[in-house]
């Protein structure tokens, strides 16, 4: 059979029957100059030919030798049981399980994610799931807006900056207001949030206050505090958290979250410059009618058998078209199976080791550098794994390191201009002691 | 079927009953039984205006989802709190405990856009 779905006769009937000349002239309202024109594409080649011209690309990319690099992603150990699971062919061609009686090992699946999701969490119900930590977390601020019928939003300058920009994409659409509570940058200050300037931005007019913890400086925020500032005002409170930091710092069910939003790469999902990745969603159950993505629920069979369905579909884009709680209309299964297999094998010691690990080696770079006399930490009080130092030049001094294959961190005024001479460095269980050793080699180098 | 004959119906299948200046809202029977077991309803908050045959709210159920429309005008003085709890009141006592929404009524020439009774029973024959 042929694969060409329409023949010449077939196209000329349709454009016969909706009146219209060629299908050149479907484009009619498009204005010439922004037309694709003047395809300039080399000569068919045979499959090896491809493959060497893809190996001679790949072969361009420079991976870092040492990295520190954290902005959101973080490089943890994924045992090999997480890529056996996820690679097996049950799970890998499965599309969303709309018919549960052909589906149960994938809603089985998505089940004991949103269970270990709540686990982690202290919350009620998880969603399942979204496509990374930034739209889970601006799904959060619009389903804010339509649980407190406010239209405006207040999120923390502490929040991943990147957050912030898909953050305000979302809601330039549908005319949320937008607006930052700053974060104290003082030389040697708090590097948090301050509950006293957020309340002096929160009205009734706020639908939630959003912060993160660690913040994007790694610094833990008053998070109880924060929480209590919001709902003064009746508004809900939004967690954004690391889901590894969840084994050692109090789970946002605890401090009063509203709503509990995370990039779930951290469980089981290598470094990938642009995913996939997973966003993490959890809520109240008094608040699930409004939460957006895919709800797997546990129920019984007429013959009283246990068995898995999506359940509240009605809030859904295949239900209720546009008036659906969100156009979310996939569900991250695959990866969100990798973070279930992920926090399966690991388990709660392993969470915890991975946790305490990551700090213990977050405290070793900072000590390091201060011990050597190349730079001092930026803000005092408690941290979790990523910590910002401050390094005289540290721009140049950064870009130089990369050329040697080491990459130190992030360079904080590439995002934040009153952060000069700043770099964020994060560690993992990964980091090694000679890491950081070179690390301190090269800041001496480029100094 | 036949229906209230105090009542004043609209092509949405709601109906209202007006008491002075208040008027209550519902769906028909005819509606409940069309849609089927009603699981969850979506109400507005109180104080909040309806527009005559604007969407106020939501009805799901096990078939369907539909969209509330007010067969009047007028500010919400009273929801129903009890369809939280049992939405099935929809199917069980449509004109009775299943009333969904009371409203400051605005505008009583409104009610002469409406069906009485006999029209609405000929519409849903």
């Amino acid at each position: 059979m042929g694969y060409t779905p329409h023949t010449d006769p077939d196209r000329a009937a349709m454009l016969a029957a909706i009146g219209v000349a060629s299908v050149d002239d479907l484009f009619a309202d498009i204005p010439e100059r922004v037309r694709a024109s003047g395809w300039d594409l080399p000569a068919p080649m045979a499959e090896q030919e491809v493959r060497a011209e893809l190996t001679r690309l790949a072969n361009a990319n420079r991976l870092p030798e040492v990295s520190f690099l954290g902005y959101g992603a973080y490089r943890h150990l994924v045992p090999s049981v997480v890529a056996e699971v996820v690679g097996r062919a049950e799970f890998s061609t499965a599309y969303t399980p709309y018919q549960p009686e052909v589906s149960q090992g994938t809603l089985q699946s998505i089940y004991e994610f949103q269970s270990l999701i709540c686990e982690l969490t202290g919350m009620e119900v998880a969603s399942a799931s979204h496509y990374d930590g930034a739209t889970a977390t601006a799904e959060a601020a619009l389903m804010a807006c339509r649980l407190t019928r406010r239209h405006r939003v207040a999120v923390s300058a502490g929040l991943n900056p990147d957050y912030r920009r898909v953050l305000a994409t979302y809601c330039s659409g549908p005319g949320v207001e937008v607006v930052t509570v700053p974060v104290d940058l003082a030389e040697g200050g708090t590097g948090t949030t301050d509950p006293a300037s957020a309340a002096e931005l929160l009205d009734d007019g706020v639908a939630c206050l959003i912060a993160a913890q660690p913040s994007f400086y790694g610094q833990l925020e008053p998070m109880a505090e924060l929480g209590e500032a919001a709902h003064a005002v009746g508004a809900l409170f939004v967690a954004v958290v690391e889901p590894t930091s969840l084994a050692l710092l109090t789970a946002p069910g605890e401090y009063g979250a509203d709503i509990v939003t995370a990039e779930g790469q951290p469980l089981g999902i290598p470094v990938s410059f642009g995913g996939p990745y997973v966003g993490l969603m959890a809520a109240r159950m008094s608040s699930v009618r409004q939460m957006p993505g895919r709800l797997v629920g546990a129920t019984r069979d007429v013959q009283g058998r246990l068995g898995y369905v999506l359940t509240l579909q009605a809030r859904e884009q295949h239900i209720r078209r546009e008036k659906a709680a969100s156009n979310i209309c996939t569900n991250q299964a695959l990866m969100a199976l990798a973070a279930t297999a992920y926090l399966t094998a690991v388990g709660p010691e392993g969470l915890r080791e991975v946790a305490e690990l990551s700090t213990i080696q977050a405290r070793h770079v900072a000590a390091a550098i201060e011990g050597a006399g190349l730079g001092e930490r930026r803000f005092s009080g408690p941290y979790f794994a990523e910590v910002a130092i401050r390094v005289p030049d540290a721009a140049r001094r950064h870009a130089a390191m990369a050329e040697s294959g080491i990459v130190a961190g992030h360079v904080v005024e590439r995002d934040e201009p009153a952060l000069r001479d700043t770099l964020l460095l994060a560690a993992t269980e990964l980091t090694t002691d000679d890491d950081v050793a070179r690390l301190v080699d090269a800041l001496e180098a480029t100094r | 079927m036949s229906h209230p004959a105090n009542l004043r119906y609209s092509k949405e299948h709601e109906w209202v009953r007006v008491d002075g200046s208040t008027a209550t809202i519902g769906i028909t029977s005819f509606a409940a039984d069309e849609l089927g077991d009603i699981v969850f309803v979506e109400l507005p908050e109180v104080g909040s205006s309806l527009s005559q045959f604007g969407s106020f709210g939501v009805v799901e159920s096990v078939k369907a989802v539909s969209d509330l429309y007010a067969p009047v005008s007028g500010e919400v003085t009273e929801v129903n709190g009890a369809l939280a709890e049992q939405p099935e009141l929809l199917n069980s006592d449509a004109y009775g405990e299943g009333w969904i929404v009371r409203v400051a009524l605005t505008d009583t020439a409104e009610l002469d856009a409406l069906m009485d009774a006999d029209a609405y029973a000929e519409l849903t024959a």
